[in-house]
């Protein structure tokens, strides 16, 4: 590793004055040299202590879930010395009167003790809920970072696929987690994986029967989830959390164009002291927001809910958010769906939406390699892209949003007709068309909107910027003094990848395979109506134009550039 | 390369370009490299901090940086103090709200004070220059490869794996049967009996009294006014051996309507008492209650999933993902007025399954 | 007790305003009596004048519906046998008069004051006999609410909300919210089944249980959640939404803090 200093030298050699070792210096030299000698530690932080972490907003979001994740596991962990993961039933005798002398689970009775009796349980259940949350959150905000800015590309397909189980493996914690209190919401939220397993062919009726330990609700599920929840789940997502670190430290970071900054080199602040401190005080920060919002939002009110009875539901019974979109995608079925085949049940209002539900995961997963075998690149991208600069993957990735946001939307389909005053067949309607329609046009909408930012990055890059000055020169024309950039500002503007239509030809053989032209056709529709870069030609031709001309007419710059 | 077999080209310079300084050639499929691109300028030059350049505005900082670390600290005192000063005043669920307000406040300050600190103290004190590191390409090296390739050709030779087929076939065979007894072990997660024949059966039965829930109490027809909905259970549910499982299966909901706005189907025309109605309240999409009766437009909503049910017309599907109607509960009164059962559903209830129809 | 509210014209006309301020100035000594000592209020005289005062209102402001005769018109329902409880609901929440044609009556600003609500109830009352304006003693939240909230689960969650928050039905329709409902009203909506409410006759669910249910709820509107602010009490969707808003956004804000050159 090699770490060098642009222009000036990183760290000011200052000759200090030889002094004899202090007692804490001594100290901490033996201390260090006991490990060493047992653990060959100095290696490591040779190799680590100085690696550099680029500076980018954006760069944070992963670090945001990783925080979470910890602070899932202690307040978790405090939890656990609490709760009681037994459906044994007991009659209420805490301290919430509207629960007093009620027939409830014991674990129903020892997540109401943990908010009521024990002090500071209340605050460490709805940290641990908040945290959860914004677990989720920031692990799919992070993943439509990596998306937009092609950071999934190689070398880091395999890392998306890691990061990508990773927000499977948080949603399964989430949902087992939701359903452990055992209380009215998260039963009925049982209730509905229940029917959902019993709708599937052939093996639906035993998986549940397995899954509740008999029929539903048994006796056993509470205690099943609980250990999928402490103790398997994390127990892989930690393995995978460790995978997914490694590769990071192997393939390096990205970072942004930037002056200086080259698809060989990363530039940035080190480990050892600047990068450590920001992100050891971010996970402060993290864990001090969470703790502020656990003090004063209550989160799911258990209270509120009751113990699970099979008979009461509550108005408004939702899961959590990030399980809005399946729970969406099965409230869109139009009335129907279901048939009676050789005298079996086939519900098709269930796998229909699991199915769709299935193959956009499977989608998002396989992106990278999608786009791998689109452009046929097989060079290490560590230059991540604006979005502008693929305009149709970042169409692509609007498209999925908005399909997702759909469904997310159709889970609370009935408060947005509360709260909108409309009927909710009519916004279930609305929502059906949307989920089809709603992703073409943030398709189209999206890359139109690329497209004209590329074309006004040329634009500026060409040109400079109109300084609104208005100059008459002799000759009696008057032109707009164009302000120019200076090189660092552009090549902002002009560093990104190029990428044009295949063009077929035959191979050794003489033939032109189907994968040659399925390939044609999707770098046709991916790549034809891009923006190049500017070309340092074309630079020296626009100022060349403009020291004559001013740039009150503008040249047209777009023109010859574009390639169809 | 693969691309050059593949007869592809991207332009002049595709399927041999590769981006410069990059250690090997690397196919860019179909990406353009420009001979004449723009070249990076390089850094541009360092600008200083205003803490690298007045000593008093960097001992400013390092004191507001200090300042945060001391307000940890009183945060954490803090938490500590409410926690003791605070306590959990039984019966006062006020009390519990003050005490998670007061003991988080301590703890977010405990914590947002180091965090704040010590990011304010690598933002404006620590060096501020940006540092450079070189990137490698992330295969190993033609000789490790080559390493890596003669570790595996040794461990072929002197185990025989590829040689002796018998004894790698065989082993793959075993490790392909050893979990299988894994598998098996989680035949005993539920009991041994066959389910399909527990969901097509509930608690009704014929003379069984419609009991209000959660009392228990029967249900006399007279009780039940027009526009009522009663939730109603099996009478004697609680003695059952399992009366949550009964309950999920058993839930019913009694409804008068109006004789005349009741369009029954022929054959179950002796299934209602003068406009009294039973239908059980396990949807039959994935099985929440469906509760919501609205007693003029007799529609039934589900509020997990929006299916609608017109109970005048035996409880179709008007609306939402449900296919089935909501199975009808045959109902009569006995002798001394009160509503009964006059058989178990005809048909299983709740959401589909498999096995359903046989 | 001389409460010279005045009503609300919305479509009547000025004629009718008139009469009505004439008819409410007129009521309101006997009105005073009968709500101050129950000896007198119990007299017939008494009784007989509040019921013609309510005729009159009835005719100025309800008969166009619900017919001269109470028999009910295509545009309004009969009111023969809906009780003094039934009236006291629908114009004591503002419902009744009825503003426009909708999926259902919205509560609004009330209509008239208490004492020609009370005329009202004892007019359609006179007509033919219907649920009665409960009692006191079921209204004041000493009942056992920990009952109350088990038979409120099961029979009004469904549609309010567990928390009392209330949510959708079908077709634009909704079951409001309860918080801020006076305890009375509640316990006439359980009797009375208003609009598209079930009725939950005191044979399914009992005077006492009615009581209970109030109790319930006037605990929750008396206990703040112990966990701090309750985001409206419209679980996870609320919940989602802070966290990506609020807690999500925070921390980005705090990101582009932390990696922003320090000037």
């Amino acid at each position: 590793m090699t770490t060098t200093a642009p222009q000036a030298p990183a760290t000011p050699v200052q000759s200090e004055p030889q002094l004899p070792p202090t007692r804490g210096q001594r100290f901490t030299g033996a201390a260090a040299n006991y490990i060493d000698e047992r653990t060959s530690i100095s290696g490591l932080v040779k190799e680590l202590g100085r690696k550099i972490f680029p500076d980018h907003w954006s760069f944070m979001l992963g670090e945001v879930a990783l925080y979470s994740f910890v602070v899932i596991l202690l307040s978790g962990t405090f939890l656990t010395f609490f709760f009681q993961a037994s459906m044994a039933e007991v009659e209420y005798e805490g301290s919430y009167v509207p629960l007093k002398g009620i027939e409830m689970s014991v674990a129903y009775a020892s997540s109401l003790d943990i908010s009521f009796e024990v002090r500071g349980g209340m605050l460490m259940r709805q940290v641990h809920h908040w945290a959860a949350l914004l677990f989720i959150a920031s692990i799919g905000l992070h993943m439509l970072r990596v998306f937009f800015t092609g950071a999934f590309r190689k070398p880091r397909e395999i890392n998306w696929v890691v990061g990508f189980i990773l927000f499977i493996l948080a949603m399964g914690e989430g949902f087992t987690g939701y359903s452990l209190p055992d209380d009215l919401l998260s039963g009925n939220g049982l209730r509905i994986i229940d029917g959902m397993v019993k709708g599937f062919p052939v093996i639906g009726t035993w998986t549940s029967y397995l899954l509740f330990g008999g029929e539903f609700p048994g006796t056993d599920v509470v205690g099943r989830f609980y250990t999928l929840h402490i103790l398997l789940l994390p127990a892989i997502l930690l393995a995978l959390i460790g995978v997914h670190l490694v590769l990071l430290v192997v393939n390096k970071h990205t970072q942004f164009a930037a002056p200086g900054a080259t698809n060989d080199n990363v530039v940035g602040v080190p480990i050892m002291p600047v990068f450590a401190a920001k992100a050891g005080g971010f996970f402060f920060i993290v864990f001090g927001v969470l703790t502020l919002i656990a003090s004063f939002f209550t989160i799911n009110p258990i209270w509120n809910y009751g113990p699970y009875d099979p008979s009461p539901v509550s108005a408004g019974t939702q899961p959590d958010w990030y399980i809005g979109f399946a729970d969406g995608a099965l409230r869109l079925v139009p009335p129907g769906w279901e048939f009676v085949l050789f005298g079996y049940t086939v519900s098709m209002n269930i796998l229909a939406p699991v199915a769709v539900l299935g193959l956009f995961i499977v989608v998002v997963m396989l992106y990278p390699f999608f786009e791998a075998w689109l452009t046929g690149d097989k060079r290490e991208h560590h230059i991540a892209d604006r979005p502008r600069n693929n305009p149709t993957r970042t169409a692509i990735g609007a498209a999925g949003v908005t399909f997702y946001a759909v469904l997310w939307a159709a889970a609370s389909s009935d408060l947005i007709g509360t709260h909108f005053r409309l009927a909710i067949e009519h916004v279930i309607w609305g929502l059906q068309a949307l989920l089809f329609i709603g992703p073409v046009v943030a398709f189209i909408v999206t890359k139109r909107v690329c497209i004209g930012l590329q074309k006004r990055d040329r634009e500026i890059a060409l040109h400079g910027f109109e300084s609104g000055r208005i100059v008459r020169l002799p000759g009696g024309e008057y032109i707009e003094v164009h302000q120019q950039l200076d090189e660092y500002e552009r090549w902002k503007l002009v560093a990104y990848n190029d990428y044009q239509p295949l063009m077929l030809r035959p191979n050794k053989k003489g033939r032109i395979t189907l994968n040659q032209r399925a390939r044609a056709v999707a770098t046709r529709w991916f790549f034809e109506d891009r923006i190049a870069p500017v070309t340092q030609s074309e630079l020296a031709a626009a100022h060349a134009h403009g020291d004559h001309h001013g740039e009150l007419e503008g040249s047209n710059p777009s023109q010859g550039a574009i390639s169809h | 390369m693969a691309n050059d077999s593949d007869g592809i080209t991207g332009g002049e310079a595709a399927g041999t370009a590769v981006e410069k300084a990059a250690p090997r050639e690397v196919a860019s499929g179909v990406g353009v490299v420009a001979s004449d691109r723009i070249e990076n300028p390089g850094f541009p030059p360092h600008r200083p901090r205003v803490t690298d350049e007045d000593p008093k505005k960097n001992y400013a900082a390092e004191r507001t940086v200090s300042i945060l670390f001391y307000l940890s600290i009183v945060g954490s005192i803090f938490a500590v103090a409410a926690y003791i000063a605070f306590p959990i005043v039984p019966g006062d669920p006020g009390s519990i709200r003050l005490n998670n307000a007061l003991l988080g406040t301590g703890i977010t300050l405990g914590l947002l004070g180091i965090g704040f600190g010590a990011v304010h103290w690598a933002k404006s004190i620590m060096d501020g220059h940006d540092l450079v590191e070189s990137r490698h390409g992330t295969r190993g090296s033609d000789s490790t490869r080559a390493a890596a390739v003669e570790v595996f050709r040794l461990g072929n030779k002197e185990s025989g794996f590829t040689r002796r087929s018998l004894l790698r076939n065989s082993l793959i065979g075993a490790l392909v049967v050893t979990p299988i007894p894994a598998i098996a072990l989680f035949r005993d997660l539920a009991p041994a009996e066959d389910p399909v024949g527990l969901l097509k059966h509930t608690l009704w039965d014929e003379g069984v009294r419609l009991a209000r829930d959660p009392e228990g109490t029967p249900i006399r027809a007279a009780d039940v006014t027009i526009g009522s909905a009663f939730h109603v259970i099996p009478e004697g549910l609680e003695d059952s051996e399992h009366p949550l499982e009964e309950k999920a299966k058993a839930a019913v909901l009694l409804m008068r309507l109006n004789p005349g706005d009741l369009n029954e189907l022929p054959e179950r025309a002796d299934w209602s008492y003068d406009g009294i109605v039973a239908y059980s309240k396990i949807c039959t999409h994935v099985g929440c209650p469906v509760a919501l009766y609205e007693q003029q437009t007799h529609h039934l909503l589900c509020p997990c999933h929006q299916s609608q049910f017109d109970v005048a017309n035996h409880a179709q599907v008007i609306f939402g993902p449900a296919k089935r109607p909501l199975p009808q509960l045959p109902i009569a009164v006995d002798e001394e007025g009160y509503l009964v059962a006059q058989s178990d559903f005809t048909e299983p209830v709740g959401p589909s399954f498999w096995e359903r129809s046989l | 007790m001389s409460k010279k509210r005045t009503a609300k014209t919305g479509r009547r006309s000025p004629l009718a305003t008139l009469a009505l301020l004439t008819v409410g100035l007129a009521t309101t000594g006997g009105a005073y009596a009968l709500f101050t000592g129950t000896a007198t209020a119990e007299t017939t005289a008494v009784h007989q004048q509040l019921v013609d005062d309510g005729e009159k209102l009835f005719v100025a402001n309800c008969a166009t519906c619900h017919g001269m005769d109470l028999e009910g018109t295509e545009t309004g329902p009969s009111l023969v046998g809906v009780g003094a409880a039934s009236v006291d609901f629908q114009v004591g929440t503002g419902r009744m008069p009825l503003q426009q044609q909708g999926p259902q009556a919205e509560e609004k600003p009330v209509q008239f004051t208490e004492e020609q609500v009370q005329a009202l109830a004892e007019y359609v009352a006179s007509i033919a006999p219907g649920p009665e304006i409960p009692e006191e003693e079921y209204l004041t939240g000493k009942g056992d609410a920990a009952v109350g909230a088990e038979i409120f689960r099961i029979n009004c969650a469904m549609c309010h909300n567990v928390a009392g928050a209330g949510g959708a039905l079908t077709e634009g329709k909704y079951a409001p919210a309860l918080t801020g409902t006076e305890a009375v009203h509640v316990y006439e909506a359980m009797l009375t089944g208003p609009q598209n409410m079930p009725v939950f006759n005191d044979a399914n669910i009992s005077p006492e249980d009615k009581a209970n249910i109030i109790t319930y709820l006037k605990y929750l509107e008396e206990n703040p959640s112990p966990g701090g602010f309750d985001l409206g009490n419209l679980g996870p969707v609320a919940e989602g939404l802070f966290i990506w808003i609020f807690g999500l956004g925070a921390i980005v804000a705090i990101t582009v803090w932390l990696t922003a050159k320090s000037n």
